[in-house]
């Protein structure tokens, strides 16, 4: 029996299904578990199936290029939902007009603030120069992040990382820093998150309000289209001079 | 579904044809999300059809984040070495960005918005 099964298992192992089924089994392990604690953000899913994916191909000792050449076909996914993102953002053009000036304000500080002091507290406390240009794309959505990484030269798949994590911090903490500045505005509150925690953030404040979560969608929308304009052009700035 | 998934895939590769043919900086996807959004000003609405394709395929934006977060496991050494700078930078980083942008906006509200309020 033994040696059959490790044929199959070695058989298995080499194929692209194995990699592309594990990870949706257990995304969907892991979103059920969120869904039961009522979307807890402590719960997320990605860091959870992301754990759990990264002990079983430890303990199987799967290397993780075998692994990808399965699950590339979800991370492929990423480019038409990036594209995709344009839907949701087409209702909110005319909300967003009327804002424009605070919205561009906020975007403008949010987006340099998130950069500058991501990469100017890991250089402060001397991380190395591929982890600075890793971390500082980290507050933008991770398709687009992992986009700009390359371009300037970090590790995209370490920027992958940085983005979740940043995600997840952004969700359990904006809530407190809003209450604590005393921002009641849906619209404020929408928008900070998506600006600071990208698509994570705008899953958090649709639970919140419709407002909210629009206004998430289009701070992710736009803080994604800016940085992906601004990092390239301020390194090309920064190595030319 | 599968002809609001192949307009999806044929402005992403109008972004990437866009991207690299220019030399551009910009991702290709994200060349063909602006691409895809002056499509729906000129079209003045978005088909319903594409409408559902893109909400499935947001419903489930996050399980896209999942193979390329297992890619941690290529960089568990750097993780380890470098955990603190990167840690404090993160936490506080996203408290600051929140708090910078919530600032910001409410103030250039209050200062912009009072005239088509009057």
């Amino acid at each position: 029996m033994t040696p059959r099964l490790s044929d199959i298992w070695v058989y298995l192992s080499t194929t692209p299904l194995l990699g592309l089924t594990v990870t949706l089994l257990v995304y969907q392990g892991a979103f059920w578990i969120y869904k039961r604690a009522n979307f807890n953000p402590l719960l997320n899913p990605v860091p959870i199936s992301v754990a759990v994916l990264v002990l079983i191909l430890t303990v199987t000792s799967t290397p993780y290029q075998t692994y990808f050449d399965g699950a590339q076909f979800v991370h492929f996914l990423l480019g038409p939902a990036t594209v995709a993102l344009a839907v949701p953002l087409y209702p909110q053009l005319g909300k967003l007009r009327r804002a424009v000036i605070p919205v561009i304000g906020a975007l403008l500080v949010g987006g340099v603030v998130a950069a500058g002091s991501a990469v100017g507290i890991a250089w402060l406390l001397g991380a190395s120069n591929t982890t600075l240009l890793s971390i500082a794309p980290k507050s933008v959505t991770a398709p687009i992040a992992m986009g700009i990484s390359e371009k300037i030269g970090g590790l995209p798949s370490l920027t992958a990382v940085l983005v979740m994590v940043t995600g997840v911090i952004g969700v359990i903490s904006a809530k407190y820093v809003l209450n604590f500045l005393k921002i009641g505005d849906h619209a404020v509150r929408g928008f900070s998150i998506g600006v600071a925690a990208h698509g994570m953030g705008i899953a958090r404040a649709f639970q919140v309000s419709e407002e909210a979560g629009a206004f998430a969608g289009v701070a992710m929308a736009l803080t994604a289209l800016a940085s992906s304009i601004l990092f390239p052009l301020l390194l090309w700035l920064f190595t030319r001079y | 579904m599968l002809g609001s998934l192949t307009i999806l895939l044929v402005f992403q590769l109008a972004g990437e044809a866009i991207s690299h043919g220019l030399g551009l900086p910009v991702p290709g996807p994200v060349i063909g999300f602006i691409l895809l959004l002056g499509a729906l000003l000129i079209r003045r609405g978005v088909p319903e059809e594409l409408r559902t394709t893109a909400t499935g395929l947001l419903t489930h934006f996050s399980l896209m984040f999942v193979p390329a977060g297992v890619g941690v496991m290529v960089h568990l050494s750097r993780l380890r070495d470098e955990w603190l700078p990167i840690t404090v930078a993160l936490v506080l980083s996203t408290l600051l960005t929140v708090a910078c942008t919530a600032l910001v906006m409410s103030w250039l509200m209050r200062r912009f918005s009072h005239k088509e309020e009057a």
